[in-house]
């Protein structure tokens, strides 16, 4: 049972009070963009057995979407952060490579 | 490899079970072979043995990083059918549903089929249109599948209850010849059967990089040192997405926990499997007299090989409605598997950006009963270097052609 802390109201539950919205900072392609890069947009998706950046929303709660840092093999959760930003926070990053040093995802190490 | 017969059994009960061989050789990698496959779980020894049996290569070395079977192959809960609504669906997981019927005898080895029948009830006027069109459908791909009367399930199923509160059983898709198979058993069968052919299985052996020049594949790095092959099969379900990494390219797919759980032991009770989509729940009694019960996918990424708690409430919830008489039934064990999950539900049996790199992949939740059909199909296309009848439609490029083979919304959620 993963334990997350909503960044917007503070509450921290259980997993059941959330729920997982994917891949975080997806960089979105529309027309103009060549076939390749669409299809990177829609279908593949980082899929780390470790280190993993996700969405999720606190739907039983505020109903914010925010972000959270994940280890998918252990399942720690490392912190979560607003959505209102394209790449994690300096903090929380260094919290990781302390944990788990060498990690990279999508190029962020 | 010593035939299994009566006559074998009568020849080692006479002197003390002395004669009794391993059912497959320990080998330690060569330097080369014709072909590798990677992943020793049912899929990738059904991929060497019609590599063998149908194409003449055995040659042939399947490594493992845990132990034979150990992956998914163990951890479903062995249901075979093929009552699917596309017709590329319909066509591998038929074949492999027929190959089946014959699996015992071909291997030599007693894989237990048993056709007992499954059906898949329909609890919403939703999925009563979706299952009375799959009959349709499977009526002309030449599956043998019919939409039947409540009346009809309760007939079949007497522990069901048809008129429960919230979901009042409204009818069923029903495979008379669909079933379950003993899954250690397709596993062992398979490999035995390949050591027989000379192939090499290679346990405890973990693919740590895949090495290639000029855009072809030249072989593989493992714990137990490099191995050079032209052709290389990728058979891993939920960790595709890191060996694809090792080769070099991505996938369109997400690993997440399915998880299962078998009750104690109780005596006949239901002779079909039961599938609730619904709801999310499905049933069938083992031979031991275990109640297995397959439940939801977490709703994130992860590779645990365990589930979360929560999964296993809603599941057992939603079936203690349906089979009342399960309410004070204890669980043994509960276990989980890391599924690979494709957009459109439906898997990848592809060449890949790397010549000479093939990958089979993306049976999510249900790729159990697709094993024989799925190694036909993969031996196929590794041996000719290019799709065959059965694997034509899934390969990785429909996703960049929006040409899916979409099994999400036809299949409900439980495979």
């Amino acid at each position: 049972m993963l334990i997350l802390t909503c960044p917007y109201c503070g509450v921290t539950a259980e997993e059941t009070e959330f729920h997982g919205g994917g891949e975080a900072h997806l960089k979105r392609e529309g027309p103009g963009s060549d076939d390749a890069a669409l299809e990177g947009y829609l279908f593949h998706r980082e899929n780390p057995r470790g280190v993993h950046f996700e969405r999720w929303r606190h739907v039983y709660g505020c109903g914010k979407w925010f972000h959270a840092a994940r280890d998918t093999q252990t399942l720690e959760v490392f912190g979560t952060y607003p959505a209102q930003t394209t790449t994690p926070p300096e903090d929380l990053l260094a919290t990781i490579r302390d944990k788990r040093p060498g990690f990279t995802w999508r190029g962020i190490s | 490899m010593k035939r299994y017969s009566a006559f074998a059994l009568v020849r080692e009960a006479l002197r003390d079970h002395s004669g009794w061989k391993r059912a497959w050789e320990k080998a330690q990698p060569k330097a080369e072979y014709d072909a590798i496959i990677v992943g020793a779980g049912g899929h990738g020894l059904a991929t060497a043995y019609y590599l063998g049996k149908n194409h003449g290569i055995t040659n042939v070395a399947v490594l493992e990083k845990g132990w034979l079977g150990g992956g998914n192959t163990g951890r479903n809960t062995t249901i075979i059918r093929s009552n699917y609504l596309q017709d590329p669906s319909a066509a591998i997981y038929e074949k492999a549903r027929s190959l089946y019927e014959t699996l015992s005898q071909d291997l030599n080895y007693n894989v237990m089929f048993s056709p007992r029948g499954v059906m898949m009830l329909a609890q919403t006027e939703h999925e009563v249109r979706g299952y009375k069109r799959t009959a349709h459908a499977n009526a002309l791909q030449g599956v043998a599948t019919e939409y039947i009367t409540p009346e009809r399930v309760q007939e079949l199923v007497p522990i069901i209850r048809i008129d429960g509160p919230r979901y009042p059983v409204l009818g069923a898709l029903w495979q008379p010849r669909g079933g379950t198979a003993r899954h250690d058993a397709v596993a062992w069968g398979y490999a035995r059967a390949c050591s027989a052919m000379g192939m090499d299985i290679i346990q405890q052996c973990e693919v740590t990089g895949v090495t290639q020049e000029n855009g072809r594949v030249t072989g593989v790095e493992t714990t137990k040192g490099a191995i050079r092959t032209k052709r290389l099969g990728i058979v891993v379900a939920g960790h595709s997405g890191v060996m694809a990494e090792k080769a070099g390219f991505r996938l369109p797919i997400e690993s997440v926990a399915l998880q299962a759980l078998v009750s104690e032991p109780i005596k006949p009770c239901m002779d079909v499997v039961v599938m609730a989509n619904t709801v999310h729940g499905y049933m069938s009694q083992s031979d031991k007299g275990e109640m297995v019960i397959g439940g939801g996918a977490d709703g994130y990424n992860n590779y645990t090989q365990r589930g979360s708690f929560h999964h296993i409430e809603e599941t057992v919830r939603a079936l203690v409605e349906t089979f009342p008489m399960i309410s004070r039934l204890k669980m043994l064990r509960q276990w989980g598997g890391i599924v690979d999950m494709t957009g459109d539900r439906s898997p990848i049996i592809s060449k890949t950006p790397l010549d000479g790199c093939f990958i089979n992949c993306g049976w999510g939740t249900g790729g159990f009963k697709a094993i024989p059909g799925s190694g036909w199909a993969m031996a196929d296309l590794m041996a000719k270097d290019a799709p065959g009848p059965l694997s034509a439609e899934f390969g990785l490029d429909r996703f960049r052609q929006g040409r899916f083979v979409d099994e999400s919304v036809a299949a409900g959620v439980a495979h």
